[in-house]
């Protein structure tokens, strides 16, 4: 037996990831006028750190519940292992009535009515997620589940990693590329065959994740996923 | 129980590092000693995850003159008027606090027999492993005209600070529909794109402070990086603007007379307001010094940065002979990676693993207007060989150019927390 919730969850994560690019509608110009109503519990931009909400930075496309050090709320930690990513759609369902739409969450915040101000203020946040390049559609791409299964070398993953901080920082601060801290493991290994099969877009990501065989993305996949404890 | 080496040693850690590795713990009770000479892409990479990843099993000491580093990425994106002098500096507050102890001091001279290193403050520092990664020096009278005591007359701007302070206060002075004159350096050097990339960004601060002025470039080169890319991008933003005089119309036939501000390219001589000579160039000189060097470089063994010379001083980034890689910071920082975890392994017996090389180089041409190049590198017995790249195409939207610009923001963040912490 399902609750309502739970449903909308499933929805939401087989929607899979969805995100910055998909929101072409908002003026992240007014957005930052709206968010000033957030700001006093999150930060975003530079030198962010938890206040009453954690920062939002990165927010597109990631997993719920995916600040490292930030209490949730139990119902928004459950939500998350449900599956529920932060994609347009369901920041716009959570913000118009966060109580509404997941009932014991600790965000006392009453709402956003507009649908408009809904809209601006994601496309500002957006712009702390890599913008158009941070959130790019997995949908309709699978990898095989003995990939996904395989268990990777934390060891060799850190050795491999150093490749990737190259760019990504190791803090997991996105200033125009994203995080991939704290990923879940299965996230990581999807995107990176994303990149890999030349579904996702960008140049560096093909050509870094063109010669990683399986074991190696994998173990990058361990290592980046044990960051977060 | 007898008081024997391996419990005078203690800790675990070292404990195995003296099974694994005998001969360099022979004296005694000391930890493996890293010397790393530079502290730029290549140098404080090196230091920091050497530091990091022993976790206290090696001693490691940077030698840097510098107190802020200016990086020479991004430095032309100050002459711009994109990036701030303070955005380029960083100061090794982080690698100090990391366990790597930072010496502020010039390299004068190393002892490949006593294995040690100079200083010019005085003392010597000793090594098991030496890490030399002092970027470029000039060629000498590369340039007819040019030497160093014309570097105020005549900026090369060529490693960041002061030197692109000056050549961005000349830019500014510079009078209404004046000259902007550069020579281009022949190859190998430091940062391929760079001098176009330049050459974008003065042109991007005349059109704003100075329209009617004019760029003249003499080239010794036929071609450059991105070169389709740049000339498609001065056409598109800066039409009429440029003068590029390649090899084929006499660009490597230059001389310079600093006093007269004038420039003479393949016997015409033009009065020019700004000359920024970027002179033909070589390994820092401390590795002359070391002996690792054949010609102007060093070569190396592409598995791990060693030198051909010397098998425990190792040379990383532009300074290094190693293959198909550019001389880029980028380039660097993969460099001292692979060094890294081979010298860790080398002095304590942590696990190597094989060496994988990659590099990307991204330029601005104007506003948003972000184009880039890469690559990934193998090692091979014979050098670091290229496996797979890619380039910025012509012809792209403004989309996916403002995309390529912010990544490149990005990595600028992210290669800087990984050389500083």
């Amino acid at each position: 037996m399902f609750s309502s919730l739970q449903v909308k969850l499933m929805a939401a994560a087989s929607m899979i990831v969805m995100g910055a690019a998909a929101q072409a509608s908002g003026d992240p110009e007014r957005g930052r006028q709206v968010y000033k109503k957030c700001a006093s519990c999150h930060m975003v931009g530079p030198e962010v750190r938890n206040r009453v909400g954690p920062p939002l930075n990165n927010i597109m496309s990631a997993r719920a519940a995916g600040v490292a050090d930030f209490r949730y709320s139990k119902a928004l930690k459950a939500a998350a292992e449900a599956g529920l990513h932060w994609t347009p759609e369901t920041l716009s369902a959570f913000l118009e009535a966060p109580k509404a739409y997941l009932p014991r969450t600790k965000m006392s915040f009453r709402g956003l009515k507009s649908e408009k101000d809904r809209e601006d203020v994601i496309a500002y946040l957006a712009t702390f997620s890599g913008g158009s390049m941070a959130a790019q559609v997995d949908e309709g791409f699978t990898v095989a589940d003995e990939v996904l299964a395989l268990e990777g070398d934390v060891e060799y993953g850190e050795y491999l990693a150093s490749e990737c901080t190259a760019c990504h920082q190791a803090s997991g601060d996105n200033d125009g590329i994203p995080g991939i801290v704290g990923w879940q493991t299965e996230d990581f290994v999807t995107a990176m065959h994303a990149y890999k099969e030349k579904h996702r877009d960008n140049q560096v990501m093909q050509m870094i994740t063109g010669r990683l065989a399986n074991d190696e993305i994998a173990a990058l996949a361990a290592y980046f996923n044990s960051l977060e404890q | 129980m007898t008081f024997n080496r391996r419990a005078f040693l203690g800790a675990a850690a070292a404990a195995s590092a003296a099974m694994s590795a005998p001969m360099v713990l022979a004296n005694a009770h000391a930890k493996p000693r890293v010397v790393v000479v530079g502290g730029g892409a290549g140098g404080a990479t090196a230091a920091r995850y050497i530091a990091k990843d022993s976790k206290g099993a090696v001693d490691v000491t940077l030698i840097e003159p510098s107190r802020t580093y200016y990086t020479c990425f991004f430095s032309n994106l100050y002459l711009g008027g994109f990036k701030n002098m303070d955005d380029l500096g960083h100061s090794y507050g982080g690698l100090a606090s990391n366990g790597v102890n930072v010496v502020h001091d010039w390299a004068v001279g190393v002892d490949r027999d006593a294995k040690t290193v100079a200083l010019a403050g005085g003392g010597r520092v000793k090594y098991d492993k030496l890490i030399l990664s002092p970027g470029i020096d000039f060629v000498d009278m590369a340039v007819p005209g040019w030497d160093v005591t014309a570097q105020n007359a005549m900026p090369h701007a060529y490693k960041a600070g002061s030197q692109t302070e000056l050549l961005k206060a000349q830019l500014k002075a510079m009078p209404q529909g004046g000259v902007f004159a550069m020579v281009a350096p022949p190859n190998p050097y430091r940062c391929p794109p760079g001098p176009y990339e330049r050459v974008s960004m003065i042109a991007h601060f005349l059109k704003e402070n100075n329209p009617t002025a004019k760029i003249i470039v003499a080239d010794p080169k036929p071609k450059f990086s991105k070169m389709a890319l740049f000339q498609e991008g001065w056409s598109n933003h800066y039409d009429g603007m440029i003068d590029w005089v390649g090899e084929d119309f006499g660009g490597g036939n230059v001389q310079v007379d600093p006093n007269a501000m004038t420039l003479n390219i393949d016997g015409e001589t033009t009065k020019v307001d700004v000359c920024n000579v970027i002179p033909a160039m070589k390994a820092g000189r401390i590795a002359d010094m070391a002996g690792v060097t054949e010609g102007n470089w060093a070569p190396v063994n592409a598995v791990d940065m060693s030198t051909k010379a010397d098998a425990d001083i190792y040379v990383l980034g532009d300074a290094s002979q190693q293959g198909d890689m550019p001389k880029s910071g980028f380039s660097a920082n993969s460099q001292a990676k692979v060094c890294a975890n081979a010298v860790r392994g080398a002095l304590t017996g942590s696990k190597v693993f094989p060496a994988k090389f990659s590099n990307t180089c991204w330029s601005l041409v104007d506003t948003n207007d972000g184009i880039k190049v890469g690559a990934t590198y193998k090692a091979t017995d014979e050098k670091i060989a290229k496996v797979d790249g890619f380039i910025s195409k012509t012809g792209e939207s403004a989309d996916v150019r403002k995309a390529t610009y912010e990544e490149s923001e990005g990595w600028y963040a992210g290669i800087t927390s990984d050389m500083f912490g």
